[in-house]
């Protein structure tokens, strides 16, 4: 039981952070596009910003369970299988980017646009506005942002456990739902609380001290 | 006075934000080495016409020349202009997140490629010069809005640019720390930098400007040299707008007396 206790934790770690690291590759860039094309931005366009606003708004709104089974094939294109850890992270992962897009935009537009108008008085081109500007100063913004991401996949990856997801979401199911072991869905209940505590915690203490606009450090 | 460089000509600028002008028809030519400063009431278009000559602000009618080059006929290279006009904010806009020395050090080195240690010895000499050497590693939060305000100059100028443009840079600030930023324009102005200051310190305009330009509802108004400017205002406007700002000073000077 601690064994099996044990190896779900280690694949539910496994999974929220892959999935976080890819929903990362795919949103960050969709967050950034967001946040320069609308209206007020350094590169305002105004379909590219629609275009991708749509999609967005689109995998947004298909609840998990449903994305879930929707995505079957295309996690078995890329995968080669569609149940056990490896492959949730497929549809954690499309989940998870328009939602991190979301963050990251909202993030980006919370920095000054006087700091951008200063860099851009200067001369500075869009790369540089982008990478010293926006993203340099939103980045307490932007860990915060990566620490809700992770509690957010954590609970999503357990959701997975329905269709055989692996994990401890699995376990909880298979054991608790199905067998009537309470024990075992309590001890996995407080396990997840735990992990979410931890990785919330360190996401907070990172972002509090990279943060210079504060007097109390 | 001799015949001098033309650096910076507007000709019949004409801004509208979709409701209306804001600017119309304003022809203006800067000098080098002048310093021009523009007045006027709240709303008259003076901010809008700096952020105009930074392209901050598309425009809908005339052109501006820098150097006789025409910088707004849609072909311009603006990352490579603005680095010749340098600018200023009356909310300073500092990079939160960076100490002193990178807040100036970020247009040098991530714009302009300079190397880093030739760079930060100008940066070194100008925050002496303004007097926050000692700040340098300090955060913009540490700093007073004087100091903050100081070191936005020392950013724009570490651009080397040909002109300087003041966006009322005191307008934030608390009164005793106006001085030391005035002070700060002053010596640059001594020292030979083109400069355009929008801003409401009369004292410090008549001291510091070669010549004054009077705004109002998006037209220039008047356009003469500070002496004949603030002692026989040739039109009933500026007139009044002097008038006002008398009356203003004294009601602020019977408040002060009143409060100590």
């Amino acid at each position: 039981m601690v064994q099996m206790l044990l190896e779900g934790t280690r694949d539910t770690l496994y999974m929220t952070l892959m999935a976080t690291l890819f929903g990362y590759v795919l949103g960050l860039p969709m967050g950034i596009v967001l946040a320069v094309t609308d209206k007020n931005g350094i590169c305002a366009n105004k379909i590219v910003y629609k275009v991708l606003d749509f999609i967005v708004n689109l995998v947004r709104s298909v609840p998990f369970l449903i994305l879930l089974i929707l995505v079957i094939p295309l996690t078995r294109l890329i995968v080669g299988k569609s149940y056990g850890s490896t492959a949730t992270i497929v549809p954690l992962v499309i989940a998870a980017a328009p939602f991190i897009a979301r963050m990251v935009e909202s993030s980006l537009k919370e920095v000054e646009q006087g700091t951008i108008e200063a860099a851009l008085s200067m001369g500075a081109g869009t790369g540089t506005i982008i990478w010293k500007v926006l993203l340099a100063e939103a980045r307490t913004s932007l860990l915060v942002g990566v620490t809700i991401a992770v509690g957010t996949i954590l609970g999503y990856s357990a959701m997975a456990g329905v269709v055989g997801g692996g994990g401890l979401g699995d376990i909880a199911i298979r054991y608790g739902y199905y067998r009537y072991e309470t024990g075992v869905m309590i001890v996995t209940i407080i396990i997840l609380v735990v992990l979410v505590q931890i990785l919330q915690g360190l996401g907070m203490m990172l972002s509090r001290k990279l943060d210079r606009r504060r007097r109390e450090l | 006075m001799g015949k001098k460089e033309v650096l910076l000509e507007i000709r019949n600028l004409h801004k509208d934000y979709g409701n209306g002008p804001v600017l119309e028809d304003i022809s203006l030519q800067v000098e080098k080495g002048e310093v021009i400063v523009l007045v006027g009431p709240s709303g008259c278009g003076k901010s809008t016409l700096l952020r105009c000559i930074n392209g901050l602000e598309p425009i809908q009618g005339g052109s501006i020349l820098l150097d006789g080059r025409e910088i707004t006929d849609g072909k311009t290279n603006w990352s490579q202009v603005r680095q010749k006009i340098g600018m200023v904010f009356q909310s300073y806009d500092l990079f939160p997140n960076m100490t002193v020395l990178d807040n100036v050090l970020l247009g040098p080195l991530k714009v302009q490629k300079r190397q880093k240690a030739e760079a930060k010895a100008q940066a070194e000499q100008l925050l002496a010069r303004v007097g926050l050497l000692q700040k340098k590693d300090a955060y913009p939060r540490e700093l007073s809005g004087g100091q903050k305000q100081r070191v936005a100059i020392v950013r724009a100028l570490m651009m080397e640019p040909e002109i300087l443009l003041f966006d009322e840079v005191t307008a934030a600030l608390d009164p005793e720390m106006v001085r030391e930023v005035l002070d700060v324009m002053l010596e640059l102005a001594e020292s030979g930098s083109t400069m355009l200051i929008v801003t409401h310190e009369l004292q410090f305009a008549r001291a510091v400007a070669d010549r004054i330009v009077f705004l109002d509802g998006g037209h220039i108004v008047e356009m003469d040299d500070p002496e004949t400017f603030f002692t026989q205002p040739k039109s009933d406007r500026v007139h009044r707008f002097l008038n006002t700002f008398v009356f203003a000073s004294q009601s602020q000077e019977r408040k002060h007396s009143e409060s100590q």
